[in-house]
């Protein structure tokens, strides 16, 4: 392979990114070595099995990927402001779609949910970590290396330009003929092995290490998500590894699934995508929905109203979820009959859904409502959620989608059920919890006006595009002409995502700012709020709790205020806590570098990757890791600290 | 939030204003079955803007009501476990208007899925439409005249479009006609249209196929069935016969204008319905995908799909 | 550390019966996984092109071998547990020798029943049908060999230390890995061979 051939070449934007990314990666190298910093980074982060640490690392990496998306975004609506416009070409425009809605759902949306729910799950049931600290490393090591492997196809190789459900026979070698589809493959697949394990563990975890007395039903609502939601992720991902092993089989080696001779089946391979891609979408909506729950009922001030119809329609949810995959594709002439059946099913989600938004609404009422970011982020949440709602039981339709399908109207309505379902959530998420992780709010002024930014610029960016859609705009059009009439509103959209970039920096500025001045809170429970996180100390001691709570009710940390329970009672003792490793930073790596080979072809670089990961494996079997432990002094004194008092 | 909500209400107006000066495509139907779709989505935004009256309305006297600032500093917010006539209230009307909205779902797609009404008895005008990268070939075996990107149609008549694609999966769409349906290389698709009044109508792939998709656009001109036969004679008079070369060509030729041609590449290149389905079709090549040589394994190909379709993805053409 | 002394010495401490129920869930998933690539095969099996067909390729001697070894390994296994449960060190050993022995023996038969396929042309590129075949018994095939290097590692720790807290974890895992693997066999043998030459 010649050298112009594997890196992308002729784009002066990419030429733009191959030197930003030499310089930033210069930066920063020279600036952990000037600071001395190289033995901080590899002993508290790298080699971490902390899941606050973790926690951090998957909310910092989703940050960025959420500027590595929105920039594709931003370049998207840029070329659509104007009908015949040139910033972008036919190919650049197809690879940043499909990079777009790759790396928001997988490597933005997931992380980042994923990130809160190591932060506060463990927290939440009063445990001293996740059932598999060292798995859940390997897990983000994954995760963040499968990520990597997918940002340089850019810059190496080229990026997949097939959509992010990347159909066959589109996504064959036949009409992708570039490595892009590769990339596709076997970056996803490492990413999504690190989720399954994520899934695994935290099942395990909620299951098994819950406090004292709280029973499944008197877990907080944001708990009850993460354990639904990795019953999906352990039930769908398998279906994701499948599938992209088969493409990567019909890529890499010739095999004959999804062709379109030798009786390959390409709508096999859009049927398992679905089956996995659907109940995606509620891996990435469940457990903002807990988070919601949290943060209304911690600022109207009141118990979470119908907790057991929540609980109950987050099940229902979850079942339904695996039942629908079918209406992506009612228009590829299955009978009335099917289509019928998967309309019905898929409407059915509504009324769970529904049942949660009304808990919401009648959580307010009666409440004693304040008016914080994370408040008004979810309080946006359920006007703009339910239009993306609504147009969901539109879409459901299946006569009705025949007109609908594959036009901006369907991309206006996943953008409304995904943003303020999701994006808020996360963003909610961050604010709500920042002040547990680090000891300090962000600053409310500058996040309000965050808030405003992004929800209106949101409803500028994304209401045109229902109209677009039933003017005849389809999606994935990388041009359009003055004739067909799209573009006032096109440029209205492309304002409004102007509006959300803004946004998005104001809300980086916010953490900036914060971090430099923001006033320290030493009360660990600056929000006045319920559950159990809010009972240790913020910034969280590495053992979370000295001694471990006994619960009562679902509002423990509540009531315990109101002087109506006792949580902490037993005495101290001493702390069993697991060690760190370098292995699964390692095993990343090692990933890493097998998924380059594999995408490359690069066969004998391939199989020494492959043994490299039977090492690693050989490696930790035979390991005898007995962790350590905290004496009670030591607790002792950490803990004063944290109160403040002096020693 | 009653500032966004009153933005909210000026943007849609101004939406509004914007797009009446051009009408919906979708909702300005030119037959029978875009007629039934406009008039099912139509049902459904109003339906759904009930729901949305609803949650809007309680949301804003809630928080009009209830916020910190208005209430006194003493108040104690009640705990509340849920009340179980509420419950059932907001359980049992959206299960009221799911069941409705799946009756008139089901009814409506299996009125768009045949012929429309009024029009059974009257035998159908075939039109072939087949994708390639990235263009549209219309065949009218028939007539015995072949188009490219664009297709001409008569008025008050059933046309019966059969889409199947020499490549990746594309999508047929006619807005103004009705609803679309993906064509795919390995067997056949239909759509029954009428178009009931004289106009030239937007139709393209709507299903992203690759570097050329956003211009695969053509024009669908209906036109009186008079009209329609003149035009049949003036292909017929004028145009060159389509060969078996000369479509290759085509084939190969990502983007070509509108073409016009005596006879079908039907002849040669049979779509892949009948004893041609399948996918057992052995090459490699886009060009000569429906290759002679498989003919004789047809007894085969037509028990394996018959078989080998799972139910989820039965397809409505098994012949 | 929290240790319960009345359960057996694999479940004993919290971490491991943490890992039990987390194998558990994994096996879970592992059952999402083979049931895709059963309804992929299922899909395809009668899509073979211009290739060969399942009657055409099958051979049920070498198949009933290797279902007679895997389901006696299954057994053994269960008898190395057994024997761990005991606190018989040799025994244990032994079992878990013979059930390693027999994975062994399935899998040359297999890797010589892909060498056949591939001999009489048919490949993992000749047909849909044949691409699905390779994939679901590669899997399984994998999931055997992984098997045999996990098994060894765990011979050689229970050769060195004996049974503790570890050792009994893992071999108790391993067994619920290795039963898994053979009840998928079943699935394989019945929906792949039995169907495929009646």
């Amino acid at each position: 392979m010649k050298w112009d051939e594997f890196f992308v070449t002729g784009e002066p934007m990419i030429y733009g990114a191959m030197a930003s990314i030499v310089l930033v990666s210069v930066a920063i190298v020279v600036g952990l070595t000037y600071f001395k910093k190289w033995g901080y980074l590899w002993r508290e982060w790298l080699t971490t099995v902390d899941h606050k640490r973790i926690g951090i690392m998957y909310i910092i990496a989703a940050l960025l990927m959420l500027f590595r998306g929105g920039m594709d975004g931003l370049l998207m609506r840029g070329q659509l402001a104007r009908p015949e416009n040139g910033l972008l070409d036919a190919q650049h425009y197809n690879e940043i779609f499909t990079t777009h809605g790759v790396i928001m759902i997988l490597f933005m949306a997931m992380p980042f949910i994923i990130g809160l729910m190591n932060v506060v799950v463990p927290l939440q049931i009063g445990a001293r970590d996740v059932a598999f600290p060292r798995l859940n490393a390997v897990s983000f090591w994954l995760f963040f290396f499968g990520a990597m492997l997918f940002n340089i196809s850019f810059v190496i190789g080229g990026s997949p330009d097939a959509g992010w459900t990347a159909y066959f026979p589109l996504a064959s070698n036949e009409f992708s003929p570039t490595v892009g589809i590769n990339y596709y493959a076997i970056a996803l697949q490492i990413a999504g092995i690190g989720t399954l394990m994520t899934g695994i563990n935290f099942i395990v975890t909620i299951i098994k290490m819950r406090a004292p007395g709280m029973s499944l039903m008197k877990m907080p609502m944001f708990t009850w998500s993460v354990l639904i939601t990795c019953v999906i992720i352990t039930f769908a991902f398998p279906v994701l590894t499948i599938a992209l092993a088969l493409m990567t089989v019909d890529r890499l080696f010739g095999g004959q699934f999804f062709t379109m001779a030798n009786g390959g089946m390409d709508m096999l391979w859009a049927n398992l995508f679905w089956v996995w891609g659907h109940p995606e979408v509620y891996i990435v909506i469940l457990p903002a929905f807990g988070i919601y729950s949290e943060i209304i009922s911690t600022f109207s001030k009141k118990n979470l109203y119908g907790y057991t119809s929540m609980v109950v329609s987050m099940v229902a949810i979850s079942a339904l979820s695996f039942l629908v995959w079918a209406h992506h594709f009612y228009t590829m002439g299955h009978g009335a009959m099917v289509n019928g059946i998967f309309s019905i099913t898929t409407m059915a989600i509504a009324v769970p859904t529904g049942v949660k938004i009304f808990n919401w609404l009648f959580t307010l009422r009666k409440g004693k409502i304040q008016f914080t970011t994370p408040m008004m982020y979810s309080l946006a949440f359920i006007p703009i959620f339910t239009v993306g709602g609504v147009t969901g039981v539109m879409l459901a339709m299946a006569s009705a989608d025949y007109q609908y399908h594959n036009t901006m109207f369907l991309v206006a309505h996943f953008h409304y059920v995904l943003i303020p379902g999701t994006v808020f959530a996360v963003i909610a998420g961050m604010y709500y919890w920042f002040p547990k992780l680090f000891g300090f709010r962000l600053n409310e002024r500058q996040g309000k006006l965050t808030f405003w930014v992004i929800a209106i610029s949101f409803n500028v960016t994304f209401l045109p595009l229902f109209f677009l859609g039933l003017k005849g705009m389809t999606r994935r059009m990388y041009t359009y002409s003055a004739e067909t009439g799209f573009g006032p509103l096109n440029l209205i959209a492309s304002i409004g995502a102007v509006g959300l970039a803004i946004g998005f920096g104001l809300l980086v500025y916010n953490i900036y700012w914060s971090f430099r001045y923001a006033p320290r809170d030493t009360t660990g429970d600056p929000w006045d709020a319920r559950t159990l996180e809010w009972a240790t100390h913020s910034p969280i001691p590495d053992y979370n709790f000295a001694i471990t709570p006994k619960v009562q009710s679902l509002d423990c940390f509540w009531n315990m205020k109101k002087g109506k329970e006792k949580l902490f009672e037993d005495e101290l003792e001493e702390i069993h806590m697991p060690s760190n490793s370098g292995q699964p930073f390692i095993l990343g790596v090692i990933f890493f570098f097998l998924g380059f080979a594999l995408v490359f072809s690069w066969w004998v670089p391939a199989i020494i990757g492959g043994l490299g990961v039977l090492v690693m494996l050989g490696i930790r079997t035979f390991e005898r890791d007995h962790g350590y432990h905290i004496p009670v002094s030591e607790i002792k004194k950490t803990e004063q600290r944290l109160r403040g008092e002096t020693v | 939030m009653k500032r966004k909500g009153l933005l909210l209400a000026l943007m849609s107006t101004l939406l509004l204003l914007l797009t009446g000066c051009e009408p919906l495509l979708v909702l300005n139907p030119k037959g029978p079955q875009a007629q039934t779709q406009a008039n099912t989505i139509i049902f459904s935004i109003i339906v759904m803007a009930f729901v949305l009256l609803v949650v809007y309305v309680l949301f804003v006297v809630f928080l009009s009501k209830y916020r910190a600032s208005k209430l006194p500093d003493d108040y104690e917010p009640p705990y509340e476990k849920g009340n179980k006539w509420l419950e059932i209230i907001w359980i049992a009307i959206p299960v009221l208007i799911v069941a409705v909205l799946s009756v008139v779902t089901v009814k409506t797609t299996n009125a768009v899925e045949k012929v429309p009404v009024g029009y059974e008895n009257q035998k159908p005008l075939v039109i072939y439409a087949a994708s390639s990268n990235w263009k549209w070939h219309f065949s009218y075996p028939e007539e015995n005249i072949e188009t490219v990107n664009y297709v001409n149609i008569p008025t008050n008549r059933p046309v019966e479009f059969r889409m199947y694609s020499y490549g990746p999966i594309t999508s047929f769409w006619i807005p103004q006609l009705g609803g679309q349906k993906y064509a795919m290389s390995d067997m056949v698709t239909k759509l029954h249209f009428v178009a009931e009044h004289e106009a030239s109508m937007m139709g393209r792939n709507s299903n992203f196929s690759g570097e050329g998709y956003a211009h695969m656009e053509f024009e669908v001109l209906s036109m009186s069935p008079k009209k329609f036969d003149e035009w049949v004679n003036d292909v017929k008079a004028n145009e060159s016969e389509i060969t078996e070369a000369e479509f290759d060509k085509l084939l190969a030729t990502p983007h070509v204008g509108r073409k016009s041609y005596t006879g079908t590449h039907l002849t040669f290149s049979p779509a892949p319905e009948g004893e041609h389905a399948g996918h057992n079709h052995g090459s490699d090549s886009t060009s000569d995908d429906m290759d002679h040589s498989n003919m004789d394994h047809g007894d085969m190909d037509h028990e394996d799909m018959d078989q080998s379709e799972h139910s989820e993805s039965e397809h409505s053409n098994h012949e | 550390m929290k240790v319960n002394h009345t359960l057996p010495l694999e479940y004993r401490t919290e971490e491991n019966s943490n890992k039990i129920l987390g194998f558990w869930i994994f096996l879970g998933a592992e059952i999402a996984l083979f049931a895709t690539l059963f309804a992929v095969y299922l899909t395809l099996w009668q899509r073979a092109g211009n290739g060969p067909t399942a009657a055409e390729i099958f051979e049920m001697k070498p198949v009933l071998a290797e279902t007679f070894l895997l389901l006696t390994s299954s057994f053994t296994i269960g008898l190395a547990v057994h024997s761990m449960r005991l606190g018989l060190k040799k025994p244990t050993l032994v079992f878990y020798l013979i059930t390693l022995l027999l994975g062994a023996g399935f899998l040359g038969i297999e890797i010589f029943e892909f060498y056949t396929y591939v001999h009489e042309g048919a490949t993992l590129q000749t047909s849909a049908f044949l691409s699905s075949l390779f994939i679901l018994l590669g899997t399984h095939g994998a999931h055997v060999t992984l098997g045999l290097l996990w098994g060894i590692a765990i011979m050689i720790q229970i050769k060195r230390e004996g049974f503790n807290e570890y050792t009994a974890n893992k071999s108790f895992i391993f067994s619920l890995y290795w039963h898994f693997l053979d009840v998928v066999w079943i699935f394989i043998f019945s929906f792949v061979y039995l169907k495929g030459l009646m």
